[in-house]
């Protein structure tokens, strides 16, 4: 059972929903970054997801993009992400991490390599923004294969006729965007997504988890309630962009997870 | 070289929209159904006769097509070597071959009852075609252009203010014409229900590089006839050479030639200071190497990482870090070849352009006229190269002035 799959058993049992924080990986430097993360269960996190900094992230707002923009100029690269999780998992056995980028770093890498070097690593899943499933046999059907758990963007525009498709090949959990739109832009409404969300557990049994437009304990609250947990980043790294130190970081990444959890 | 049209070189890209490794589709999955829908709406479009009728009675009344197909006969004497043609696509309405693809893309919108436009423009030619197109037909039209573009092409930011499009300075990255492709994206994503992209090149995901390629093919076709009705029935160019940003004007003047092997097809990429480790310059395919970028697999300049590094060039419409998908397959295959010019050589090949014809070339064309200028001396009398003077160079005058030493502005 991967360790993505464990977790939410978990959470099940326990009757509650998951909380998700993503950061990017190098963000403002190697040294706060992971110093961040290993915190990051201990705040309340479940899943921890981690940016792979990209020059040309199309998918994200400017909070991401100068994320990623800052950690590329301070040095980061992919081995120093991998670095990150190998390093993070010498204390930390349990917490899945998931990678989420765009292709192009890791078909750079070659796509063998980099699942190897992956999963040495101890990350659990990917999330790779470009790769829809007409494009599955890139890396999602290898990425299967080598044992990490390719997890999907379901977004709005994402019909009926097309849901089973984009439901096939996947696994781990389904990531729902709750918006048309990139990171960091209009606020999530949990009574939107509810029935949103309900449309895909018609279709799958993998847990719904729902991001973008998620910055405060109360929305983490609400959307979780409609969906199995939910996802913070941008008002998570606007933290991070305006230098607060990572102690004070944590406690608001408390603050979200308590809301999630509350639902 | 095919024998045989089983083998044929026109055949791409199949349904997952590839040119052999090349293409694709690596968008968001938000985008995925309108891509979808887009590829239907054109597969319907490119055999509905009503929508051509429309196409060419726009080409002919309003753009002004077909272009002349004109004898250089100054440059070819001074030359000494091959008969050099000129195709005037810069003589189109907005000075550009950007229009012929834009009026394409604008009908099929219309068609599939969007009501905004949005595009991203390098050196402005394709932001100023699709604010003209916009105009005609009442949509509203905003265009990304990098900031550092803005400043360099201001002339064009003005034209597409007069001719009402909102006009959005792009600062992301480093503010040129790739970083302007990522803000557009991001509000198709945001607003893609009432929105339709209408990419300037060659480029992005399925079906835009096959549909673009196939509004811009009229040069193309239009050579073909035009040359046979001044040099003879049946006579083929032995040379077509063309400049590439992302390749459009090249992809419409070299597909209705890709199956006639005796013509030889030559693509020219922006050199900028040099193609050497410096990477100061946008040559994607004699520089790059294949990744994935803004929907498509194609040559891209990228460092070892797989970050995407910024193109450099004189000209704002060759500024761009990766080639249209059909280039890199056409460049793997061998059936094309790709060589670079230097910013030097093409701003010497711009003012041979003006005192020899009496023709002010954009500086995109210059890289192509460039090239001419290299081979045609060492190529006999008859040998007849046809070069795509794809823009006018009106836009370029304060860029050249302030190369040449003088301050016009
Ligand atoms: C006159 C002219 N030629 C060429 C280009 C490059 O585009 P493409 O390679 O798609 O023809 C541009 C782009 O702005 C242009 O304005």
């Amino acid at each position: 059972m991967s360790r993505i799959d464990a977790r939410f058993n978990e959470l099940k049992a326990q009757k509650r929903k998951a909380f998700v924080a993503y950061v990017m990986a190098g963000d403002p430097d190697f040294d706060t970054s992971l110093e961040l993360v290993k915190g990051l269960p201990a705040a309340g996190v479940d899943i921890i997801e981690l940016g792979l900094p990209f020059t040309d992230p199309m998918a994200d707002g400017p909070t991401i993009q100068l994320a990623g923009q800052r950690a590329l100029d301070g040095g980061m690269t992919l081995d120093k992400t991998l670095g990150l999780a190998r390093a993070f998992r010498v204390t930390d056995q349990k917490t899945p991490i998931v990678m989420m980028g765009y292709y192009n770093p890791i078909y750079s890498r070659g796509v063998d390599t980099f699942l190897e070097q992956a999963k040495e690593a101890g990350i659990d899943g990917l999330i790779v923004v470009d790769l829809p499933p007409e494009e599955d046999d890139e890396l999602c059907i290898p990425a299967q294969k080598a044992g990490l758990n390719f997890i999907r963007l379901a977004t709005p525009t994402t019909d009926d006729n097309r849901l089973p498709r984009v439901m096939q090949n996947t696994s781990g959990f389904v990531y729902y965007v709750s918006i048309t739109g990139i990171t960091g832009a209009a606020e999530a409404q949990a009574a939107v997504v509810g029935p949103e969300v309900a449309r895909i557990k018609a279709v799958s049994d993998l847990p719904v988890i729902v991001g973008f437009g998620v910055r405060t304990p109360e929305t983490a609250r609400a959307v979780a309630g409609v969906a199995d947990g939910t996802v913070v980043g941008s008002a998570i790294v606007a933290q991070i962009e305006a230098g607060k130190p990572v102690p004070e970081i944590l406690e608001f990444v408390r603050s979200l997870a308590d809301g999630a959890h509350a639902a | 070289m095919p024998d045989d049209l089983i083998n044929s070189y026109k055949t791409g890209p199949d349904e997952n929209g590839r040119f052999g490794i090349f293409g694709g589709r690596f968008v968001s999955e938000t985008l995925m159904p309108l891509i979808l829908s887009l590829e239907k709406e054109y597969e319907k479009a490119k055999t509905d006769q009503s929508f051509w009728d429309e196409m060419d009675d726009l080409w002919t009344h309003y753009v002004g097509r077909p272009s002349p197909l004109y004898f250089a006969e100054r440059l070819t004497n001074h030359l000494g070597g091959a008969k050099v043609y000129m195709k005037r696509d810069e003589l189109n309405h907005t000075g550009a071959h950007k229009i012929n693809n834009v009026l394409g893309q604008i009908i099929l919108a219309r068609r599939m009852g969007k009501t905004r436009i949005i595009a991203e423009t390098g050196a402005g030619q394709h932001g100023v075609a699709t604010a003209t197109v916009c105009a005609k037909f009442g949509l509203k039209c905003v265009v990304y252009m990098g900031a550092h573009d803005v400043e360099r092409q201001k002339p064009n930011v003005f034209r597409m203010r007069l001719l009402g499009a909102e006009v959005v300075p792009v600062t992301s990255g480093r503010g040129t014409l790739k970083d302007a492709m990522n803000d557009a994206l991001r509000d198709w994503v945001t607003n893609v229900r009432d929105t339709f992209y209408c990419i300037g090149t060659v480029a992005g995901p399925h079906p835009y590089p096959a549909m673009v390629r196939d509004f811009q093919s009229i040069i193309g076709k239009e050579v073909r006839w035009q040359l046979a009705e001044q040099e003879g029935e049946g006579r083929l160019p032995d040379t077509v050479i063309a400049a590439i940003g992302g390749g459009s004007n090249a992809m419409g003047l070299f597909f209705p030639f890709l199956d006639d092997p005796s013509v030889k097809i030559i693509g020219v990429e922006a050199g900028g200071k040099g193609v050497d480790q410096r990477m100061e310059h946008c040559a994607s395919l004699t520089g790059g190497r294949p990744g994935v970028l803004h929907g498509n697999r194609t040559y891209l300049l990228q460092d070892d990482d797989g970050q995407i590094l910024e193109g450099f060039s004189i000209s704002a419409g060759l500024d761009y870090p990766g080639i249209g998908p059909e280039h890199a397959w056409l460049h793997d295959v061998g059936r094309a070849e790709y060589v670079s010019i230097t910013d030097k050589e093409a701003l010497e090949a711009f003012q041979l352009c003006c005192t020899l014809e009496g023709i002010i070339p954009a500086l995109e064309p210059s890289h192509a006229l460039a090239h001419v200028m290299k081979i045609a001396p060492t190529l006999p009398k008859d040998h007849i190269i046809v070069m795509n003077m794809c823009g006018r160079g009106d836009k370029d005058i304060f860029t050249v002035a302030k190369h040449l030493g003088f301050e016009i502005s």
